[in-house]
């Protein structure tokens, strides 16, 4: 049996909006939103699955019916054989949830306190958390700031406390909803190769939600794209580039206008003054092509854009 | 014309807590409920109490709960905005702007005051009257005392208000002292007792606090109990302690800009 | 159950460690909370220098009608007083994360941001009514009636104060709306339940049982009978008005949570 099973998931919301020009006792209109409809996958303990979309596809709505924080309108929904909005508290033991927007540290705590509380709530035994606890302290690097209030931490040192408290207890499960929101680069790589570890050497599900396609690639072997509420995309990462080009672009800025660059192995899509756009295929090194384009034009400077997560929806919805 | 669009904006302002407003004329109604029923008792076993009779009570009673929000005796007014300014250390922008902070909020806590008295002072007044029939004003002066009172006591009270969230210039915690002007405002004012009910020496002093202003003299001035010369002395003792204590502001916020400004918060 | 209680203790007790750091500043904040809540008592023996009975109760049973009410509603704010904040929960999106634990949501609601100064009401209520109760004729009875009130007192105001915050779960900006009920019912119960209109104890007997706090039991315990003619027997029924008032709330309570998690934030 699967560890998340979720078959024809439905989630409807009533909107209720005031509507102008009305006077305030007549001016509600009701409308039914379907956030999530006919949703159907599962996931095996171990995976490691990318759940993405474009804003407003249904993820976050779907990440709460998995952890029991709202009540599905439809469909069967089963977490480690558990109904989670009926079995929440005995679920929550199991599974462990990073927001990225919102922390679950206590604010006002210092981070060591929310850590110590944690280790009662969950009930965990005090020689295994203090063996947990200084492991993640040292691959998150806290060390220096256990005793530092949580309302006064950076966010990326927030997101890896989150984190410590998320698996504190050994869960099963691990739902990080866009993690990696306004970090760095070099705190993103380092996020992402931690997951990776802990994929690997504990056997630990993860399921990520993120708007970010390079967490994809870096850590899930499978991708579940939702779009308007429901999956249109459900296979391994590798299906994802070959269904449709995913490029990447490399913007050149030139010294001089001049006509649009040609060069091997690239498209230019776009001019605008001194600047263009090359289009690549996303699986390709931009080396080459940067190489090439600096032998042969007076380059000002140059960057690299990813593919966004929004064209590659719109690319799958397109079709082949 | 600075100051006047200054209180009309934070009139318009506090009127968008509708919800909140309703909410709290029904706490000031039941409140009253409690209170009118426990003065008809105790003016039973004593009719002339401190100079009123039940019904007199019984307005007092309406009127006090009509006065709290718009006094804003211990939250609720503007001093609430430069207490979180301070704390957030936003409040050195403000004293860098040209016009005088201390004139700024107090424009803005007249303006809320007005809206303050509008609703949540004019609804419990009026379930008063229909409840138990309390008193109008003892005569046209007393009406125009009253109002000329009330101004005098949102005064008193926005510069006590004000010097206890100054002391967050200086003071890190400055709970405590919120918590103790509270507790003098709820016991001093006149809001759990007529201060004339206190004997002797004791109810003199109290009587000459500033925290009495809050509501004690506007509703003696309103019942008549204050006529002719002593009225003008009432009103004169409101005005004197909100002269003094917004000079004291003003010194106070002379002190903290300097420690601002030498010091950058 | 136990498991309940025992993550409530774990989490408030960080918070009462995080406010004894700074000892100066609780000290401060608890004795302006005694002083705070103990001047409805000021209030009310500043009323006996006007007379001698208050209607029929002397300045003694006064003080224990004052004392057993501030016990009851003193537990119930210092134990439930924090989700009169759910409102402000939900809106900051806190309680999806609260959700993620595995603790009952009313334990993480009341438990965060425990406030130990508020055993301050506990406190001034402990020591008028220890006062009170010297002048009490003691029976091994009235001993026991005692302790069903005063458990039963705390069981109906904590019951009170959930249940009215649960109003929370639909609208937010009603939250001051329970405060009418919860300290107005409080305020109410320092004075003899005979002092209102029949209709309003009735009221507070078979719809609110809020009298069932204090005031039936007392009774018994004052040797005196309700004169208002309602039966003996109320006066030992706390118990189970607060068994009532305890399977509402709960009740009351998942029918919110079910709101909640049914409409998403």
């Amino acid at each position: 049996m699967s560890l998340i099973d979720v078959r024809d998931l439905a989630r409807t919301f009533v909107v209720r909006k005031r509507t102008q020009g009305h006077p305030p006792w007549r001016s509600r209109t009701r409308a039914e939103v379907r956030a999530v409809h006919d949703l159907t996958f599962s996931i095996d303990a171990g995976e490691m699955v990318g759940y993405i979309g474009p804003n407003g596809a249904g993820k976050s709505t779907t990440i709460k019916m998995l952890t029991g924080i709202l009540v599905p309108t439809a469909g069967v929904l089963r977490v480690a054989g558990l109904d989670p909005s009926r079995q929440r508290t005995d679920l929550a033991r199991r599974i462990g949830v990073v927001f990225g927007q919102r922390t679950s540290l206590w604010w006002d705590l210092p981070l060591r306190d929310s850590f110590e509380l944690l280790q009662r709530i969950y009930r965990v035994d005090p020689v295994r958390h203090r063996r947990t606890l200084a492991e993640y302290v040292e691959l998150l690097d806290l060390g220096d700031l256990l005793d530092t209030p949580v309302r006064q931490l950076s966010l990326g040192q927030r997101m890896r406390g989150d984190i410590t408290a998320a698996l504190l207890h050994d869960p099963e499960i691990l739902y990080l909803d866009e993690p990696t929101i306004g970090l760095d680069v070099v705190s993103k790589g380092r996020l992402r190769e931690f997951l990776r570890t802990l994929n690997a050497e504990r056997g630990t599900t993860l399921m990520l939600t993120t708007h970010d396609l390079q967490d994809i690639e870096a850590l899930c072997d499978r991708v579940i794209v939702i779009d308007r509420g429901t999956a249109v995309f459900d296979g391994p990462l590798a299906g994802l580039h070959q269904r449709e080009d995913s490029r990447r672009t490399l913007v050149v800025d030139l010294v001089d206008e001049a006509p649009p660059i040609e060069v091997e192995g690239a498209e230019t899509r776009r001019v605008d003054g001194p600047r263009q756009w090359l289009s690549f295929p996303a699986g390709q090194s931009a080396a080459p092509i940067v190489a090439a384009v600096a032998a042969s034009y007076a380059v000002a400077d140059l960057s690299i854009q990813e593919p966004d997560i929004e064209e590659v929806i719109r690319e799958i919805y397109a079709g082949p | 014309m600075l100051y006047p669009a200054v209180a009309v904006r934070s009139f318009r302002r506090y009127s968008t807590y509708r919800a909140a407003t309703l909410a709290g004329i029904f706490t000031n109604s039941v409140f009253g409920l409690i209170y009118s029923y426990a003065y008809i008792q105790l003016w039973r076993a004593a009719p002339h109490a401190g100079g009123y009779d039940t019904r007199d009570a019984i307005t007092y009673v309406w009127l006090a709960q009509s006065l709290v929000m718009t006094v804003a005796m211990w939250s609720g007014g503007t001093t609430d905005d430069l207490n979180e300014r301070i704390r957030t250390g936003d409040v050195s922008v403000d004293l860098y702007r040209p016009v005088p902070l201390l004139w700024w909020y107090y424009a803005g806590d007249l303006g809320r005051a007005t809206y303050h008295f509008c609703t949540r002072g004019l609804a419990p007044s009026l379930i008063g009257l229909v409840l138990f029939d309390i008193r109008g004003p003892a005569s046209a002066t007393a009406a125009a005392g009253f109002v000329v009172s009330i101004f005098l006591a949102v005064s008193v009270s926005f510069a006590v208000r004000f010097l206890v969230a100054a002391t967050a210039f200086w003071v890190l915690d400055s709970s405590g002292v919120r918590l103790m002007s509270s507790v003098l405002s709820m016991a001093l004012s006149g809001l759990t007792l007529p201060l004339n009910l206190v004997p002797g020496v004791a109810g003199t002093v109290v009587r000459a606090l500033p925290w009495a202003s809050y509501v004690q003299v506007p509703i003696d001035v309103y019942l008549g109990k204050h006529r002719g010369t002593d009225l003008l002395a009432a009103l004169g003792l409101q005005a004197l302690w909100a002269v003094v204590l917004l000079a004291g502001c003003a010194l106070v916020l002379d002190r903290a800009t300097r420690k601002v400004v030498v010091q950058g918060g | 159950m136990g498991e309940a209680l025992a993550a409530y203790v774990a989490i408030s007790r960080l918070w009462i460690r995080s406010s004894l750091e700074y000892p100066v500043s609780f000290a401060m904040m608890t004795v302006g909370s005694v002083l705070s809540t103990g001047i409805d008592f000021v209030g009310i023996w500043v009323m006996f220098s006007h007379l001698t009975t208050y209607g029929g109760f002397d300045l003694r049973e006064m003080g224990f009608l004052y004392g057993t009410s501030q016990l009851a509603i003193g537990f119930a704010d210092l134990v439930v007083g924090n989700v009169e904040r759910i409102g402000m929960q939900i809106r900051l999106g806190r309680l999806d994360t609260m959700m993620t634990k595995p603790v009952p949501l009313i334990v993480q609601i009341c438990a965060d941001q425990f406030a130990l100064r508020r055993v301050a009401r506990i406190v001034q209520g402990s020591a008028v009514l220890a006062w009170a109760a010297w002048g009490v004729d003691w029976t091994p009875a009235r001993i026991a009636v005692l302790v069903l009130m005063l458990t039963s007192g705390a069981a109906i105001f904590v019951g009170l104060f959930v249940s009215f915050s649960c109003v929370q779960f639909w609208t937010s900006d009603a939250s001051e709306l329970g405060n009418a009920f919860t300290y107005g019912g409080a305020s109410l119960l320092e004075y003899p339940l005979t002092v209102f209109p029949r209709r309003v104890a009735l009221g507070l007997t078979f719809v609110l049982p809020i009298a069932f706090a204090n005031w039936y039991p007392s009774l018994y315990i004052l040797g005196r009978h309700d004169t208002s003619g309602l039966p003996h027997w109320l006066e030992l029924a706390s118990p189970v008005a607060a068994g009532v008032t305890v399977v509402v709330t709960a009740a009351v309570w998942r029918l919110g949570v079910r709101h909640y998690t049914s409409t998403g934030s």
